[in-house]
């Protein structure tokens, strides 16, 4: 075996290892619970069923997985509509402000979101800062109970994933050749041709990649529903979590995981699919 | 040519920061015409088309068309289209819909715009290839489709940056050919840009040579080889051989060069008095090499030894060092009636000219 050979092999194998010792194997261990059965003085007993998933597919669940589809999709919407037009100013820009703006984005990843979401409630509570100043300007006259309502989720949602939209959108607008764009003025088009007909399908990997680590995030997230939402918004995310710590029903909340994570293969393989066919006529424009 | 210009460019200048790209440009570009704006990169050749395309605006100067100033106005409401260097085909689209784009965007019937796109696609000689996608065409293919997508439009004038720099050799004398049949077919105002001086010379009615933001030389391909009016000229367009020389005598319209102490007669077209100091420029094929063997070199000739022979098929390129120093590129046609004559590397040669054949800066 030569020295590269193994240098190869070790590059490729560590991390190879890695996965499969702290990924692949917790997932098969949540894989088999979700088929046993629940021991109220343990975790689990070793009695396989199908029970659990047949509990998953109850009413209650799937109004829990509708709520967060609705919201994650809403939040992919709101994200993309605030991100579009703030990359594609951002590729426009002076190379300075471009960074400096680029900076101010990443600073808040320097806190961890859980911080940040504390700081919302800070914001939005009764007697919080939003209130305090919209009372004192007259705006309104009672105090707006945002926090603990699917508002505030939604909030702090699109806050915390915003930047996850304008990355993927500024690398592929920034990577758009202005030529396309002169070239369809040039042919008589508009500003509002160019971009619904040069720009906006030109751009549709970075679309489909940003609204993907927007979306499936935003179906997991619990701990942003439990701060902000109270219990009252009760989330994908949240019931796994409740199996798990607060009722003690570990095969529950395990065949809830296999459910979600199934859901986000399937987008996943979708968004696999619908980028290479975006991609397919973008060979010759990228060169 | 018609002599109604159908553009003009008055003491046009544009600045990109501190940088003059076009320098207070005058020019005008008449109807039906082949114009070609030849000059090295960064002369302000492409800035001049964006100008007039209006993808820049100008600092100073205004660009009227069909009488009327183009200043502010935006590209989509001019009639002129671009083929650009690389062609800027929509990746996304088929070769149909890049050809229709300008027809749709007019809001054209459906059955006009299949009738008009049709058209252009015989023109260039692609039909059938209107569901493809521009990633699946040759380069010489996309070149096509750039030019269909153009001249769908039926523009007024028709804006060519580069088209065949991205062309492999034989393609682009193919396209040449193209191009001046196309031309000619639609009768379309051309505004050509390139750094080849050949293609420039192949194609051209008009050859308007820039340096610096400036036009050098405007005419036609003739008089700009024959005729350069400067040394920057003269050195751009084709080889040259320059001779430094003094004027001795003056005439009614010719003069005699001393060079290298060999008084040779020149037309005088630019009134030189006697003692000036000129340039003496000549076209490797207007020179005439004998071969010391066959001839005695008679007055006035300039002596010198084969360094190299160039066998190039219907020619015979020489270098000489000249007996004074200079080395020179010489270019002989084969003489049928002497096949005999045969260079060689280090033969004693003399070169002359025929009056009037030199050009003397």
């Amino acid at each position: 075996m030569t020295k590269g050979s193994r240098f190869r092999n070790f590059a490729i194998g560590s991390p190879m290892l890695w996965i499969a010792v702290f990924v692949v194997v917790p997932y098969l261990i949540v894989v088999l619970f979700s088929f046993l059965t629940r021991d109220p003085q343990g975790i689990v007993s070793w009695t396989l069923t199908l029970e659990n998933y047949r509990e998953i597919f109850s009413p209650v669940f799937l109004k829990v997985c509708r709520n967060s589809l609705v919201l994650a999709l809403g939040t992919t919407a709101l994200t993309l509509l605030l991100a579009y037009p703030f990359a594609y100013i951002l590729t426009r820009i002076d190379e300075n402000i471009r960074r400096f703006l680029l900076v101010l984005m990443i600073i808040p990843f320097w806190t961890s979101s859980l911080i940040r979401t504390y700081a919302l409630i800070i914001l939005f509570k009764a007697n919080g800062l939003l209130n305090t100043f919209l009372l004192s300007t007259g705006l309104i006259s009672e105090p707006l109970s945002i926090l603990y309502t699917e508002t505030a989720v939604f909030i702090g949602l699109v806050y915390t994933l915003l930047p996850f939209m304008i990355l993927p959108l500024y690398a592929s607008l920034l990577k758009l050749d202005r030529r396309f764009m002169e070239a369809a003025r040039d042919l008589g088009a508009t500003s509002r041709h160019v971009f619904f007909h040069i720009v906006l399908p030109l751009t549709l990997p970075g679309i489909i990649a940003g609204s993907t680590m927007v979306f499936l995030p935003a179906l997991g997230l619990f701990y942003i529903p439990d701060l902000l939402g109270g219990a009252r918004s009760m989330l994908i995310g949240n019931f796994i979590k409740n199996q798990f710590l607060t009722t003690g029903h570990w095969p529950l909340g395990s065949a809830a995981s296999v459910v979600l994570t199934m859901l986000m293969v399937m987008l996943l393989v979708w968004f696999f699919i619908s980028t290479r066919r975006a991609h397919s006529g973008d060979m010759e424009a990228v060169r | 040519m018609e002599k109604a210009p159908i553009v003009c460019l008055r003491e046009v200048t544009k600045r990109f920061d501190d940088v003059v790209a076009v320098d207070a440009l005058n020019l005008d570009i008449f109807q039906g015409e082949f114009l070609t704006l030849l000059g090295p990169s960064g002369c302000g050749k492409t800035t001049v088309l964006r100008l007039i395309a209006g993808f820049e605006s100008l600092d100073e100067g205004e660009i009227v068309m069909n009488g009327a100033p183009l200043n502010g106005t935006p590209p989509n409401r001019r009639n002129v289209n671009t083929v650009f260097q690389s062609y800027a085909l929509f990746p996304h689209m088929t070769v149909y819909d890049n050809i229709a784009f300008g027809l749709k965007m007019k809001q054209l019937d459906k059955s006009l715009i299949r009738e008009q796109v049709g058209e252009a696609l015989s023109i260039v000689k692609l039909l059938g290839m209107e569901q493809r996608k521009p990633h699946q065409l040759s380069g010489g293919q996309q070149q096509r489709v750039a030019m269909a997508r153009a001249i769908v439009n039926k523009p007024q004038v028709l804006l060519l940056d580069e088209p065949l720099s991205a062309l492999d050799y034989r393609l682009r004398q193919e396209m040449e050919i193209e191009l001046k049949r196309i031309h000619r077919k639609l009768g379309i105002t051309f505004v050509f840009v390139t750094h080849d001086q050949e293609e420039a010379i192949s194609m051209s009615d008009r050859i308007a040579v820039m340096n610096q933001g400036r036009i050098e030389q405007i005419g036609t391909p003739t008089r700009i080889y024959e005729e350069p009016e400067n040394m920057f000229v003269a050195k751009f367009v084709g080889e040259i051989n320059i001779f430094e020389g003094r004027i001795t005598e003056v005439y009614n319209g010719s003069a005699t060069v001393d060079i290298h102490g060999q008084s040779f007669k020149v037309l005088n077209r630019k009134n030189f008095t006697a003692g000036e100091h000129v340039k003496v420029l000549l076209r490797p094929e207007d020179l005439a090499v004998t071969r010391d063997e066959d001839s005695r070199p008679v007055p006035p000739s300039l002596g010198g030894v084969i360094d190299e022979v160039i066998y190039k098929g219907k020619t015979v390129d020489l270098i000489v060092s000249l007996d004074a120093g200079e080395v020179i590129f010489v270019t002989q046609f084969f003489n049928e009636d002497q096949e005999d004559v045969i260079f060689r590397q280090g033969q004693r040669i003399h070169v002359d000219w025929p009056y009037g054949w030199e050009v003397v800066l």
